[in-house]
């Protein structure tokens, strides 16, 4: 998905000359084509994530769309007080990156794993929060959303082999994207981990369960039409998330259902432990959190069962 | 060249933080020479929407007042709008907004706005602009690390456009600086990060206007304005429980009348 961010990236600068790009000294294998072709948008500010977000703002304010890149993390709680007294209070086009959300960058430990990005973005009333699913749809949203008059924050996953045939890379800012057809369970999925529900619907389908996938890669917009109307038709809702459940897509699915007088259960999905002294691959540590589409897949079963 | 009298600056100072009934006075007062110094002669400001005005950053937000009075003797915000300050509903409270004509950038949180002055230095450059930036931080401001990365980013590009001034009134909100957190040697810091640095008396108009008047070709400057917190008003000079206190009336009335005694 970086690739596929870069490669987006790169289209966009050669159309618009607003188009900017600052990382806090991340981004090797990603960022060099867009320093080569673009030296004087292409900013590396040091290890210093607060200042990137002032300087984005300030820069932003000049008329320029900067985009602000480092690991979900250091991204968006690192410099939070920035952003939001910077592109959120101001409502300028800063661009948050935020890479690798989850346990994407597992082995390297709890600092580098983003399991509160989401839900920190998710509560600012003003800011655009995207979370693709694929490396398709990550290019979509971005061409999609980079204009936005206001601030946006993107979570977008490391891995550049991603791929959700069945999503056809589709993005629309605020809506649902279904894949499949949904039955008595819908798995909603948020990000880089959406691969796994897929995975998991498969074999809840072997198993004679009618479950199908809905992406939901934005945030806020809250895309409570889509949701609300969804779930209406389901016995069972799992959310999947590479994040804490609290103050993500779990949330947010259980605020529609409560407000919108839903019947339907949910059976949020997600990291409930801080996952400190245990590090490990993201695949390990997917299943360890009940992530892996087998966990997946077990728990819904099981949540089924009379 | 319009000239604006800091006596001027600290009578609406003083007027409207007694209506209002809220403190931050003392670090309003400490900085009416820089920010009649500013708003008098320095900044280029054709009009508060001209895209090549000069930008100011507020960064010390809670000296909002003083901005708030330079912009209404400045004719950008009326009387009426300036006599809502802390009201319910108000543009104009205690650290400053940019819904506002005439505030470029809200600030509040310390530690953030050199940063964005920054930006706004290096937005100037990429234009092809000649515009200048200045914030004005506090100097328990550099306590922030953030202002440190800031300083560091503007010297390694070689800002020029970009101008700090630190109110050097030698207070914070819990005591003087130099017992909180030592910040000396303040010019000696900045310049070994690569800034130009120049220490003023923060009080006298024509050392602050020359050291503010141009701009250093190649390198980001700070002028250290070593000032008075609560200055001009005698029992609130170098008074730490000023920097929170709102006046009584009786308190209200002596210090408008040493203003009246004021040459």
């Amino acid at each position: 998905m970086r690739q596929a961010f870069a490669q987006a990236l790169m289209e966009l600068a050669a159309a618009d000359p607003r188009v900017m790009l600052l990382t806090a000294d991340l981004g090797f294998g990603v960022l060099e084509k867009f320093a080569a072709a673009y030296p004087d948008r292409f900013f590396n500010v040091g290890v210093a994530e607060a200042n990137m977000i002032g300087l984005a703002t300030g820069l932003a304010e000049g008329g320029f769309i900067p985009f602000a890149y480092s690991i979900a993390t250091f991204a968006a709680l690192r410099p939070y007080d920035q952003f939001r007294n910077g592109p959120v209070a101001h409502q300028l086009p800063v661009r948050l990156v935020g890479i690798g959300g989850g346990f994407e960058y597992g082995q390297n430990g709890l600092t580098h794993q983003g399991l509160e990005d989401l839900a920190l973005m998710r509560v600012q009333p003003e800011l655009t929060t995207i979370a693709p699913a694929d490396p398709a749809q990550a290019g979509a949203a971005l061409k999609a959303t980079y204009a936005l008059p206001g601030p946006i924050y993107y979570r977008i996953g490391k891995s550049d082999t991603l791929h959700l045939p069945e999503l056809e890379g589709r993005f629309r800012l605020g809506r649902v994207e279904v894949v499949g057809e949904v039955g008595e369970v819908v798995l909603l999925a948020t990000g880089a981990i959406a691969v796994e529900a897929m995975a998991a619907a498969s074999l809840l389908r072997q198993s004679g369960v009618r479950a199908g996938v809905a992406v939901v890669s934005t945030l806020r917009p809250e895309p409570v039409a889509d949701l609300r109307e969804l779930l209406a038709r389901c016995t069972l809702a799992a959310t999947i998330e590479a994040h804490y459940v609290w103050g993500g897509l779990g949330s947010l699915t259980a605020e529609v259902i409560a407000e919108g007088g839903l019947g339907c259960r949910l059976l949020r999905c997600g990291v409930v432990s801080m996952p400190a002294g245990a590090s490990g691959s993201e695949a390990h540590l997917n299943h360890r959190h009940g992530l892996s589409s087998a966990a997946l897949a077990k728990r819904i079963l099981a949540a089924l069962a009379p | 060249m319009s000239n604006l009298s800091p006596h001027q600056l600290r009578r609406l100072i003083l007027e409207q933080s007694r209506r209002a009934g809220v403190g931050h006075i003392g670090p309003a007062l400490s900085i009416a020479e820089i920010i009649a110094a500013l708003y008098g002669e320095v900044l280029r400001l054709p009009n508060p929407e001209d895209p090549e005005r000069d930008r100011f950053v507020l960064s010390k937000g809670h000296a909002a007042l003083a901005l708030y009075a330079a912009l209404k003797l400045k004719g950008i915000i009326s009387q009426e709008q300036l006599d809502t300050f802390c009201g319910d509903g108000t543009l104009l409270g205690v650290h400053p907004e940019h819904a506002l004509p005439g505030v470029d950038f809200s600030t509040g949180s310390l530690g953030q706005g050199l940063s964005f002055g920054a930006g706004a230095a290096l937005a100037a450059r990429l234009a092809g602009s000649a515009r200048r930036v200045f914030v004005l931080v506090s100097d328990a401001e550099c306590n922030e690390g953030s202002l440190w990365e800031a300083v560091m980013f503007a010297a390694h590009h070689r800002l020029g456009a970009l101008t700090a001034i630190v109110d050097d009134n030698g207070q914070q909100a819990l005591g003087k600086t130099a017992e909180v957190l030592n910040l000396r040697p303040l010019a000696q810091k900045w310049r070994t990060f690569g800034w130009q640095a120049a220490e003023v008396d923060g009080h006298d108009p024509v050392a602050l206007r020359q050291a503010l008047a141009t701009p250093h070709p190649d390198a980001p400057q700070v002028v250290i304005a070593r000032t008075v917190c609560g200055k001009g008003v005698s029992f609130m000079e170098g008074q730490v429980k000023w920097h929170y206190l709102p006046m009584s009336e009786g308190e209200y009335l002596r210090a408008c009348a040493e203003q009246e005694a004021a040459p």
